[in-house]
């Protein structure tokens, strides 16, 4: 049986799926996370050249990884309101750009700790750190673009096409440590495999999950609350238990 | 070569900012909940 999708394009619909699957993920990213820091502390081994501090790469690249992946998801939404005019697509296009910001700025700031002890310094001007910095403008330039519209939608429409704008920026980031010579170092892990070891690696890569999760839990979770804030004269949200309750 | 006080800074601070992203949505739940319910009480009824 086709899953029929446009009928989770409703706010009316989506609310309760996206209700249920908060706490399989939430838990999820816990339970995930727990693994991997079992992984990356426990398992993995000291690094000969950099000692103990490379340990903070198991917040790091999945902060970093998150940072780029939420903002083409954001910016995905924005080209489908921009295209269907769909209420859900603005919703979760607001949804996610402050938990993009804030993994955007965990990546800088595991990056920093991590630089200080390993380069020398907290922050350089290279074209990896500098265009990072640029994304979390992007988030921050966003957010407050639809706090300046009042009205929601046109705020949703502003912020669809500064987010299809800004999102040149990701590529720009991911092979800025290929096109330019930078102090950060380039990608350890590729397609073709890794130049990692391999308890090292699993315990990343598990922390990578275990991030993905997490937002996904906290976007569906922020999702939720904007649909009430949205749509609180509405049949279907007069209908909900937690808010019919009080009638 | 060991600075866990490097390391302690950075998982310090991403637990703290996670913690605070998680109870931040659990207020505005609840605000978001409390507007609906006062939106609908001031709805004529039939």
């Amino acid at each position: 049986m086709a899953l029929n999708w446009t009928r989770y394009a409703s706010p009316a619909s989506f609310h309760p799926l996206a209700g249920k699957l908060i706490p399989w993920f939430g838990w999820g990213a816990a339970v995930l996370a727990a693994i991997g820091l079992w992984l990356g502390f426990a398992v993995a081994p000291t690094d000969f050249q950099q000692g103990e501090v490379y340990r903070i790469i198991f917040i790091h690249v999945p902060s970093a990884w998150m940072s780029m992946f939420l903002y083409v998801v954001m910016a995905f939404w924005g080209a489908l309101l921009l295209a269907f005019n769909t209420r859900l697509s603005g919703m979760m296009a607001q949804a996610i750009a402050p938990t993009g910001a804030l993994m955007t700025f965990l990546a800088l700031w595991t990056g920093a700790l991590w630089g200080r002890p390993t380069w020398g310094t907290y922050w350089a001007w290279d074209a990896r750190m500098t265009s990072e910095l640029i994304l979390l403008f992007l988030y921050l330039g966003i957010i407050a673009l639809r706090q300046a519209i009042g009205e929601a939608r046109r705020a949703d429409r502003a912020c669809a096409v500064l987010s299809l704008v800004g999102v040149v920026n990701i590529p720009i980031i991911y092979y800025s440590v290929q096109w330019w010579n930078t102090l950060h170092q380039g990608a350890s892990v590729k397609p073709t495999g890794s130049s990692m070891e391999a308890t090292m690696l699993w315990g990343m890569l598990v922390m990578s999950f275990a991030f993905w999760f997490y937002a996904i839990a906290v976007v569906l979770s922020r999702v939720r609350s904007i649909m009430l804030e949205r749509e609180r004269s509405a049949a279907w949200v007069a209908a909900l238990p937690e808010v019919g309750s009080a009638r | 070569m060991n600075h866990w006080h490097f390391i302690l800074g950075a998982y310090g601070v991403t637990v703290l900012l996670l913690i605070v992203e998680v109870v931040a949505l659990r207020a505005r739940r609840r605000n978001a909940v409390a507007a609906a319910q006062a939106s609908i009480e001031n709805l004529p009824t039939p």
